[in-house]
């Protein structure tokens, strides 16, 4: 880090501390790789004791639901079907098991390799999991659309797709809820565009489109407590090398012409209206759920497992009885401390004390 | 997951396909979801696409906010925060 920059942080947090008193103030970051990064710069450790930022549902891999985890692992288990996935998947628990044991698993780097797959094996069925917020849902849209107009019939996506703004109007909603502000994520933003979380100025709870550097974490912690403190409510992009008003229409309109709002069902927290995308009917025949006549069964969620209520920032990491003692990253019970960038992992990683 | 990294265009290729540059490594990344794109562009990628163009002027908006966190504090105007 260039020293102007640690300069500059320090000068932040000093009037960070001037602006806030004894009232408590608590942000929510809902961008696991901004759960990441506050936790490896240690962020926490330069704000006042009365403002706590809390993780919320930002990591795709952990509010995917144990239902749809364990379709693709019977999927995976059926004979000339193989599942490709991007690594992350790989550990999270289904019923009872996980995709790492299951019989045709592929990680893939990029969606793209899937295709590619397809391609080179006619004699097999490719079955790409369709994971991701608004950044990486485009990028298998597009590949849709590729499979249908090169005909591809062996390639399907199974759609688990999530979208940011249904989650964020429930967390505001809840009556519970101690939100002041939030960190918007910086690449879901590249997509969507500012104008995308804008509604957010009428809730009275306002958010800043964040980049990932410690310096723009601190910038965007010091401009959000600007506003809380004046009793503003703005939603303001912090990010402008990266993330414009409108995004990226291309990639954005793409997830729509593929894809349709559906209620989805995120682990821990349970069904949120349209916080989903089933892909649309035109596309049907690269549809995972539509292809195959295995469907989704029930499937319970571990037992005492508080991933829901840590992922609505209701509770932390340690606040789990299972937390570094039954349930590490190399013995995960929950989704929050499988994925790198779930907030349990986070906190085992950097501040396990 | 939403991870994504800065790289530069080196090459654009006819079959929607480009080659970037991560610090001496070149590898190739899908142009699918990007307009307009040209050698010596400064890109965002994620899992193997072209996210985004990046713009070499940081920051209208970022400027404006520091401005007010200057006129705050009272801090590093001149180049000495």
């Amino acid at each position: 880090m260039a020293k102007s920059d640690k300069n500059k942080i320090k000068n932040l947090a000093a009037a960070i501390r001037e602006l806030v008193d004894d009232n408590p103030i608590t942000l929510m970051e809902v961008c696991g790789t901004h759960t990441m990064a506050i936790a490896r710069y240690g962020i926490k450790s330069l704000l006042p004791p009365s403002l706590d930022i809390v993780s919320g549902p930002g990591c795709p891999v952990c509010v995917t639901s144990a239902q749809d985890i364990q379709f693709a692992i019977d999927l995976a288990n059926q004979k000339d079907c193989l599942v490709a996935t991007f690594g992350d998947m790989i550990k999270v628990p289904g019923e009872s098991s996980n995709l790492g044991s299951a019989q045709n698993v592929e990680v893939v780097y990029s969606p793209f390799d899937a295709l590619e797959m397809a391609e080179q094996n006619p004699g097999k069925e490719i079955v790409l999991l369709g994971l991701g917020f608004e950044t990486t849902t485009p990028l298998i849209a597009s590949l849709i659309k590729s499979a249908a107009s090169s005909n591809l019939g062996n390639f399907s996506v199974l759609p688990m797709h999530k979208l940011v703004p249904p989650a964020l109007e429930l967390l505001i909603s809840d009556p519970d809820s101690k939100l002041n502000g939030f960190i918007l994520p910086g690449h879901v933003s590249a997509v969507t565009g500012t104008r995308y979380f804008k509604f957010l100025e009428t809730t009275g709870i306002g958010g800043v489109v964040s980049g990932f550097t410690p310096l723009d974490i601190m910038e965007s912690i010091y401009v959000l407590i600007a506003d809380i403190t004046a009793g503003r409510t703005r939603v303001l992009n912090n990010y402008e090398r990266v993330v414009r008003t409108e995004g990226n229409p291309k990639a954005f309109n793409l997830i729509w012409e593929v894809y349709e709002p559906e209620d989805s069902k995120w682990r821990g927290i349970g069904t949120i209206p349209t916080s989903g995308l089933s892909i649309r009917e035109k596309y049907a025949d690269f549809d995972a759920n539509c292809k195959f006549e295995l469907k989704k069964r029930e499937v319970e969620e571990p037992i005492g497992c508080i991933c829901g209520e840590i992922l609505m920032g209701r509770k932390k990491p340690n606040d789990c009885k299972h937390f570094g003692k039954s349930c590490t990253p190399l013995y995960p019970v929950g989704p929050c401390m499988v994925s790198s960038e779930g907030t349990c992992a986070a906190w085992y990683k950097y501040n396990k004390e | 997951m939403c991870l994504a990294i800065p790289v530069q265009v080196k090459e654009i290729k006819n079959n929607n396909r480009a080659v970037v540059d991560n610090n001496g490594v070149n590898f190739e990344v899908s142009t699918n979801l990007v307009e307009n794109l040209k050698v010596g562009d400064f890109v965002l990628i994620h899992a193997g696409f072209i996210l985004e163009i990046l713009t070499h002027d940081d920051a209208r908006e970022k400027l404006a906010l520091l401005e007010e966190f200057y006129q705050k504090t009272g801090r590093g105007k001149n180049g000495k925060e």
